[in-house]
């Protein structure tokens, strides 16, 4: 699954950044029915993670009225160059994530 | 800040299923006014919930409920001793109440968040901040929500 | 206003007798982008904020991806799409001379398979087909359409043109009544755009996903209570040619993003 994830690739030490991320998935309610009655059963990212060279900087819970491929933006101080990796959990054991790199100066 | 940007790619191990349901009907039950209060009572406990240096940035009149554009900004130093713990968002008619939960600190920087929500209804939005002191700061939206003309639900 | 639309109308047709009354002048299309709010618009502007992107993203390993008995990739026989693909989307549907008609983007890519990569179609809608096709067609992001130039084509493109003007459903609209003459006006809650089919296949935040013009086409019959056409019928590809026809010299913003 596709993850678009917008880091500057060089900061300054100390500047404030924004991290937006937007990753592939249907967020299945669990309040839709097919046709024929039946009730589509729920399927969503339920956590987000973001780790800053091992440390949590951000993490959110996600409910069904999130919208479907889940778009979050947050900030967070460039400190020290280094990687940050996203991490997406959801319902039946969905999993994935992504990372990507900085320079700070 | 340096304005270069990186648009990163990565196809981590996912197992979302992609194909489209057929034709599904839309009949939500609602949440009450009583599930908002119990949703945000379970966030809030007995704190008090004052108004004010939460701003809640989203459309008054949307385009389509099922992708809102959301932020919410709330105005704090983001420093040790007084920062932003996290931030929480609740609809008032949606089948669920809570939207989501986003929990910050002071390497945060900044306090603001920016998603995209759904919103089955002409209804009001709330968020709530906790601050560092565990303080409760609260502001409320009304967001009106029009039907397209020509939707693909047949019933 | 309604004097001053009359006014231009009339010299229009005296001095573009192709033009048929209601038809909008070259210089007075607008993109569907033109009629949208800016939050929507920055979900477009923003490749990092537009979910169509991950399709793009999915469909570029796909190209990558060897692909039935034959065990080849797209890029295989087309090598980079980058250059390979530039202004390719942007003329279809395009004639082809073995079929002896008009094919779509996603014709194409399903004959491909067939014919040089021996694998099974995919199937209309489905994630594979959108996927390859949005990154196909954003290779063409800002080339002017140029469908429905192959002198073959022009049946096709009437037939099209036919269609569009036929009334139908038990509403009784034709496509022309809202999206010829009735534009920036609201039908319910929504702006009537003009239908100018420039951004596909595009994420439809209603859809929650990325869709073909055909999906578009197919919701726009419902939506006048008219049985729509299946997927791949002529009829709806025919229609398709016109508005691609229709929309000449605009340019190509796939993956758009459109409420």
């Amino acid at each position: 699954m596709a993850a678009l994830i917008n880091v500057p690739a060089k900061a300054k030490r100390g500047d404030i950044i924004e991290i937006r991320t937007l990753t592939s998935h249907i967020m299945e309610t669990g309040f839709r029915h097919t046709m024929d009655g039946a009730l589509v059963p729920r399927d969503i990212i339920t956590s987000f993670t973001c780790r800053y060279n091992g440390a949590e900087i951000f993490r959110a819970d996600l409910f069904p009225a999130v919208a479907a491929n889940p778009y979050l933006s947050f900030f967070t101080v460039a400190k020290e160059s280094g990687k940050l990796e996203f991490e997406w959990i959801g319902d039946n054991g969905y999993s994935s994530a992504a990372s990507a790199s900085i320079t700070v100066e | 800040m340096q304005t270069t940007r990186r648009k990163f790619l990565s196809f981590a191990g996912g197992v979302t299923v992609a194909g489209t349901i057929p034709i599904v009907t839309l009949r939500p039950v609602e949440a009450t006014p009583a599930m908002l209060n119990t949703a945000i009572r379970n966030v809030v406990g007995e704190a008090p919930i004052r108004v004010g240096k939460i701003k809640l940035d989203i459309p008054p009149l949307v385009e389509n409920g099922n992708t809102v554009p959301m932020t919410v900004n709330v105005a704090s130093p983001m420093t040790a001793d007084d920062y932003v713990k996290s931030i929480h968002v609740f609809n008032e008619k949606n089948p669920q109440p809570n939207i989501g939960n986003f929990y910050l600190n002071p390497s945060s920087g900044r306090a603001q968040i920016s998603t995209r929500i759904r919103l089955a209804d002409t209804q009001k939005v709330v968020a709530i901040a906790r601050l560092s002191d565990d303080s409760f700061w609260q502001v409320t939206a009304e967001i009106v929500v029009t039907l397209a003309a020509c939707t693909e639900e047949v019933n | 206003m309604i004097l001053w639309r009359a006014i231009v109308l009339a010299a229009l047709v005296a001095t573009a007798p192709a033009l048929l009354a209601g038809e909008i002048p070259p210089d007075a299309r607008r993109s569907g982008y033109f009629f949208m709010g800016p939050d929507t618009r920055a979900m477009q502007d923003d490749d990092t904020s537009n979910p169509g992107m991950l399709f793009v993203l999915d469909g570029e390993a796909l190209w990558a991806k060897k692909a039935g008995s034959a065990d080849k990739a797209c890029a295989d026989c087309h090598g980079d799409a980058r250059s390979s693909m530039k202004g390719v989307a942007a003329r279809y549907p395009a004639y082809d001379k073995a079929l002896a008609r008009p094919v779509t983007l996603d014709q194409r890519i399903n004959l491909c398979r067939a014919n040089h990569q021996q694998a099974a179609p995919l199937p209309y809608e489905s994630h594979d087909i959108l996927a390859l096709s949005a990154f196909v067609a954003h290779q063409s992001r800002g080339v002017a359409i140029a469908a429905g130039d192959d002198p073959q084509a022009k049946p096709f493109v009437e037939q099209g043109r036919n269609l569009f003007m036929q009334r139908e459903g038990q509403l009784n609209l034709a496509c022309t009544n809202c999206h010829d003459d009735n534009f920036e006006k609201r039908l319910a809650g929504s702006p009537i755009t003009q239908g100018q089919p420039t951004g596909y296949p595009l994420y439809r935040l209603e859809w929650q996903t990325l869709g073909s013009l055909e999906r578009r086409l197919r919701s726009c019959m419902t939506g006048v209570r008219a049985r729509a056409y299946d997927y791949g019928a002529p009829e709806l590809v025919a229609l398709e040619l016109y508005l691609m026809a229709r929309a000449r010299g605009m340019p190509m913003e796939t993956p758009a993003v459109r409420p």
